[in-house]
């Protein structure tokens, strides 16, 4: 019997396709963009594309599809990652990449602490790795080793995410749990107390984010599942404070009028500055869904659909700007086949993600025009590697995302369905088919 | 503890339970019927069905409890009968992947309340995989004693991430195990007894038992007696290493 049940779709290229990532600085100071092993990113205070840096690699920076790319809190650091177990982490003063490290396995989720010390990343057999950065101020530092902190056993994590205030790490998995972990003082010896459970999704989790205020500094945990809700938490007691049903909602958007369970998963979320919206992107969805979050409250509830007029744009990715209070949202994936344009990638921008709650919703137009958005022109050209699209090319690129999103999830229950089948058949002398 | 306007299992809309109660596999291959029910959270476990007659009782201290001992890996289930009559007033359940075995295990408890009224009501079996889901079963704290019984070895290296002690899964059964609660294991293979004790030994959340300890505890000597396996080990002579921690607060 194979180890790897997570490895399974690595035969199957038919599935290899990558949703287009984004991630903004902090301080909106660039925006970077990652298609399939493509790295792009766009220098805003320069008005610039960035070339990226890499003593280490002979040209191509990532060699296989780029899984999670991030910003630490205080923006001095950047972080690559993906399938080609490569973990990049760059200065964003000097776009260098300043460490590689190398994973065991394809890396599925990765995240900075706070105070930028660690980089911690999640490979796919749900094994979390943390790798120390301190003191490397920009400089490369060389031979870095990551150590193995926590695991999700033998499940893919699907996001990490550290707590406001850093005492916790949150990590999300395939199997429908979330585990919030104390984050420890020397985390390189593991991370061993957990704080609590958040469980209540009834599929995978594909995506957490923090609400927070000054009011509420520690935060409330929104969590997004394939089971189509959103999901507000207390992390230090694990307790479900509120869910919202997102799936029909998205359903009455589909022109067809056919709701599909399979096709309203929930792919990402977003917070706001002030903890009031979440913007959460939707399998099938044409557009975005604002929620409004009361933190006092704790409820979450739905506020309005953000349908994007003009083209078929169904978001892979969704980040906000907490200084600027623009949502940058991504459409796209790599490997289209028959296309000119094999890593296609489009960025819209809403703005007022940081008004007062009430505003913002009443307002009609805010997706920004291609000539409203920060860098323009040039940026869109580098972001997206073209500045205009033949509207064919969108509608496949909408249909390889939901295949995509389609494949994983039977892919999964498949693997589950092997799993207790041998484990029946006892086939295998040592019983433990979970992972055979 | 989930508030009830927030019970996922109950429909906000009718006020009425949810299918998807249990999980069920929305995508699930329908020629297989061999999946198993994974309770979404502790909460929506109904142990009314594994404890029937100890949740039948009116009184409130009876109805509230919960299960404070878990057999990881079971098997046929010796070492629950032995503890049931040890520990009359505990709720103890055995967790075990094999299918067959644990309807083994059902029939064998129910065929000994029947022949013995009022007894052996304390014990219960469910299938499940124990490496993914003990967090589905068990609050924070809620075990005072878990068992590892003749583990399934995984002698290979690059099966040692398989094996149900490792540094990892420690820090889950850390969860389970409020401060103070006891793990148990006990292998006849030498090598895996080193592991096991190496890796407890390691965590920061458990602390071996001083020998004196290991002699006034009555269920020491379960360990190698009491189950199936324990029993052919000791019939072919062989040798048992065990290792029993206690969860202590992280310094
Ligand atoms: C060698 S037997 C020992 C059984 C029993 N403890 C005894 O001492 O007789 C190991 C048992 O663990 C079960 N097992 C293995 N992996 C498991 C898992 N992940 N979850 C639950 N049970 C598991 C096997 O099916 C098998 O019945």
């Amino acid at each position: 019997m194979e180890d790897a049940p997570m490895e399974y779709g690595e035969s199957n290229k038919e599935i290899e396709v990558a949703p287009a990532l984004i991630a903004v600085h902090p301080n909106q100071e660039s925006v970077a963009v990652a298609v399939g092993s493509d790295l792009r990113v766009f220098d805003l205070q320069g008005d610039c594309a960035v070339s990226l840096v890499d003593d280490s690699s002979g040209g191509s920076l990532h060699k296989d599809s780029i899984r999670a790319i991030r910003y630490g809190a205080n923006g001095k650091l950047f972080v690559s990652a993906g399938d080609d177990k490569l973990v990049k982490i760059w200065s964003t003063e000097s776009w260098r990449c300043i460490s590689t490290v190398c994973s065991e396995k394809r890396v599925s989720a990765v995240a900075i602490t706070n105070d930028g010390l660690y980089v911690c990343f999640a490979d796919k057999f749900g094994v979390v790795w943390v790798v120390d950065v301190d003191g490397s101020d920009g400089q490369a530092i060389v031979n870095k080793k990551a150590a193995p902190m926590l695991s999700h056993y033998c499940s893919i994590i699907t996001s990490l995410e550290f707590s406001p205030e850093g005492q916790f790490i949150v990590s999300a998995d395939r199997d429908f749990k979330i585990r919030v972990t104390a984050f420890p003082n020397k985390p390189l010896d593991g991370a061993h107390e957990i704080q609590s459970y958040c469980l209540g999704h009834t599929e995978f989790v594909s995506c957490l984010a923090f609400a927070c205020n000054v009011e509420y500094p520690q935060g409330f945990l929104v969590s997004g599942s394939g089971d189509s809700t959103v999901r507000l938490w207390e992390i230090s007691s694990g307790t479900l404070l509120d869910t919202c049903e997102v799936g029909g909602k998205a359903g009455l958007l589909e022109s067809n009028g056919r709701e599909e369970e399979c096709c309203s998963a929930i792919t990402d979320l977003c917070t706001n500055s002030d903890g009031t919206l979440v913007a959460v992107a939707v399998q099938s969805l044409q557009g975005i869904i604002l929620l409004s979050c009361n933190l006092s409250a704790r409820t979450l509830s739905l506020a309005k659909v953000v349908s994007i007029g003009g083209e078929t744009f169904i978001p892979t990715r969704l980040v906000a700007s907490r200084s600027t209070g623009l949502l940058w949202m991504i459409t796209g994936v790599s490997n289209l086949r028959g296309y000119e344009y094999t890593s296609l990638a489009r960025v819209r921008v809403i703005f007022g993600f940081n008004k007062s709650n009430h505003d913002f919703i009443q307002n009609e137009r805010l997706v920004l025009e291609d000539d409203k958005v920060p860098g323009g022109s040039n940026l869109l050209e580098k972001l997206q590697g073209s500045v205009s699209f033949d509207e064919k090319v969108f509608v496949a690129a909408a249909e390889a995302v939901k295949t995509a999103m389609g494949n994983f999830i039977t892919v999964c229950d498949t693997m589950a369905e092997r799993r207790v089948r041998n484990a029946d058949r006892g086939r295998i002398r040592d019983h433990n088919a979970d992972c055979s | 503890m989930l508030a009830n306007e927030a019970n996922p299992t109950i429909s906000k809309s009718t006020g009425l339970p949810r299918k998807r109660f249990y999980r069920a596999r929305a995508h699930s291959n329908p020629l297989s019927d061999s999946h198993f029910p994974i309770p979404i959270a502790p909460l929506h476990v109904d142990y009314s069905l594994h404890y029937p007659q100890v949740f039948a009782a009116s009184d409130e201290v009876q109805v509230s409890k919960k299960v404070q001992f878990a057999d990881i890996g079971c098997g046929f289930g010796g070492l629950l009968i032995s503890l049931s009559t040890l520990f009359p007033e505990t709720l103890m359940i055995g967790m075990e992947l094999r299918d067959k075995v644990t309807e083994y295990v059902k029939e064998r408890i129910s065929g000994l309340r029947v022949a013995n009224p009022g007894q052996y009501q304390n014990i219960s079996v469910v299938r499940t995989n124990s490496m993914k889901y003990i967090p589905n079963y068990f609050e924070k704290g809620q075990l005072s004693k878990m068992f590892f019984l003749f583990p399934d070895p995984h002698f290979k290296e690059k099966n040692h991430r398989r094996r149900v002690i490792s540094p990892h899964l420690l820090d889950e059964y850390a969860y389970a195990i409020g401060v103070g609660g006891i793990i148990y294991t006990i292998t006849d293979v030498e090598e895996l007894g080193d592991w096991m004790k190496a890796c407890l030994e390691s965590h920061p959340m458990f602390e071996a038992l001083t020998f004196e300890e290991l002699e006034s505890d009555p269920v020491v000597n379960l360990l190698s007696s009491a189950t199936e396996e324990g029993q052919k080990v000791a019939r072919n002579g062989g040798q048992t290493f065990q290792a029993v921690y206690r969860r202590v607060q992280p310094s």
